[in-house]
């Protein structure tokens, strides 16, 4: 008990629960893409697999996980990333240097692209889950026509423009974070060359999936 | 050849730090980092000036005494060397240098280029080493160490503690030194009996010296000297798991 409370307060210990939340986190996005990608087999298809999600009370056990995992995550990289302030402080008459042994643009930006991601993540929420309630009926069943909502926003420059950025982000996130998590975990350096690949691929999926959704509804989802 | 440096200044460690500029005119190529220096501060001392203080011991890259953030590179911009195996004729003549120690709050400055790494002394002996008594050296075939894992043992013991690693991360994160002190003990049977209380008690005594943790940037691997592995960083995180949850 005294050392699994000395490992949870180490920092080799924290980095653990950032890495297995985050992979956790990397599950979601993941199976959110694959899920969203129904919108190509149509408005039907898309509602529908949206009402079945969330017509189980399954739902509220996922969405408690989803956002312990979401708050772990978020709270120990914040607390984190102030000490690792700490640790290197920048004085202002340090010139600033252009070093030639330095590490990748991804792995230095993390928690400036996680905060973005969480910015995004909350106006995500409140544009489509907690966004205008239009109802359809597929098959003589009453249900929620997201795909309507999602069509809507999409047809604004703006937004998918804004949100096409927000993948980028995303991408960035994931590009380093899914395999640095292997690192965390002792399981596999981040610079092995198959961990690497496998965290590049994991990205590309997952980047590329949500990047041609927005892409698709400007162009072919106009009612 | 000419050259213009730009070098940190610092009375003591209360004291606040400034840059200041230097030209040394006549530094040959064949120099090292150190001896253009040395050289610098023989004319400093001419002129009656205080000369630069700067840390160096064995000027062959094994001590681990040198250090130095040279244009933003610890230990320079060649990779696998430290500062005192880097000669002026990387450089070009007329080039500006900037000069700086090594930067982190575990690793106070001392007087200009000088800081203090004792913390990595007091992280050592918070458990890396051995303390069973071994007696006379046994039979050379009766422990049995397959060749691989001699080679990575050997390869996390060329460490020499510089502070490089520290240097260059971004979270001043000591845990590529400290997963190298870890492996270098825990991958071999002498190692094995203390295996859990060792790197218990070193990650504890980094964390209460106030390094950062580690973001997995690899940056400590591209300056380190002595080109320490990452894969040392994960299996410190593993021999962490193993003394928390398997011992």
């Amino acid at each position: 008990m005294m050392k699994c409370k000395s490992f949870l307060t180490s920092s080799v210990g924290q980095k653990f629960l950032v890495a297995i939340t985050g992979l956790g986190l990397s599950g979601f996005v993941l199976a959110h893409m694959l899920g969203n990608l129904l919108m190509f087999v149509g408005a039907d298809a898309y509602n529908l697999y949206g009402h079945k999600l969330t017509s189980t009370p399954l739902i509220y056990v996922a969405e408690v996980g989803l956002i312990a995992f979401f708050l772990t995550h978020l709270g120990l990289t914040l607390k984190l990333t102030r000490e690792n302030r700490t640790a290197r402080p920048l004085t202002p008459e340090q010139l600033p240097s252009n070093p030639v042994k330095k590490a990748s643009f991804a792995s230095r930006s993390m928690a400036l692209s996680g905060l973005m991601v969480f910015t995004f993540v909350i106006l995500h929420l409140v544009t489509f889950k907690f966004g205008t309630y239009y109802e359809t009926e597929v098959d003589g069943v009453k249900m929620r026509d997201l795909y309507r909502l999602v069509a809507e926003w999409f047809q604004k420059e703006w937004y998918a423009g804004f949100y096409l950025v927000c993948m980028v982000i995303l991408f960035t996130h994931l590009s380093h974070g899914f395999s640095a998590a292997f690192q965390s975990l002792g399981l596999q350096s981040v610079h092995n060359r198959n961990i690497k690949r496998l965290g590049w691929a994991f990205a590309v999926i997952v980047g590329g999936g949500f990047f041609i959704q927005p892409l698709y509804m400007y162009l072919w989802g106009a009612p | 050849m000419k050259l213009h440096l730009k070098i940190w200044r610092q009375k003591g460690p209360k004291e606040t730090g400034a840059f200041k500029d230097y030209t040394v005119d006549n530094a040959s190529e064949h120099m090292s980092f150190l001896e253009m220096l040395d050289f610098l501060n023989t004319s400093l001392v001419q002129k009656g000036e205080e000369a630069v203080q700067f840390d160096h011991d064995c000027r062959e890259g094994i001590c681990g005494s040198c250090s130095l953030m040279i244009n933003g590179n610890p230990h320079g911009p060649e990779t696998g060397t430290a500062t005192c195996q880097l000669h002026m004729r990387k450089f070009n003549d007329g080039d500006t240098i900037v000069i700086e120690p090594f930067r982190a709050k575990a690793f106070p400055i001392l007087r200009d280029l000088c800081v203090d790494r004792t913390a990595f002394d007091r992280i050592m002996a918070a458990g890396g080493f051995c303390s069973i008594n071994t007696g006379n050296a046994p039979e050379a075939n009766s422990i049995l160490i397959g060749k691989e894992t001699a080679e990575k043992a050997m390869d996390s013991a060329a460490c020499i503690g510089c502070g490089a690693c520290v240097a260059a991360c971004k979270n001043a994160s000591a845990m590529l030194f400290v997963s190298a002190k870890v492996s270098q003990m825990a991958l071999l049977p002498q190692g094995d009996p203390e295996r859990g209380k060792r790197v218990r008690g070193m990650v504890a005594q980094m964390d209460q010296e106030m390094f950062g943790s580690c973001s997995n940037t690899g940056a400590c691997e591209a300056a380190c000297p002595k080109e320490i592995k990452l894969e040392n960083i994960a299996r410190l995180n593993r021999e962490m798991l193993r003394a928390t949850f398997v011992e």
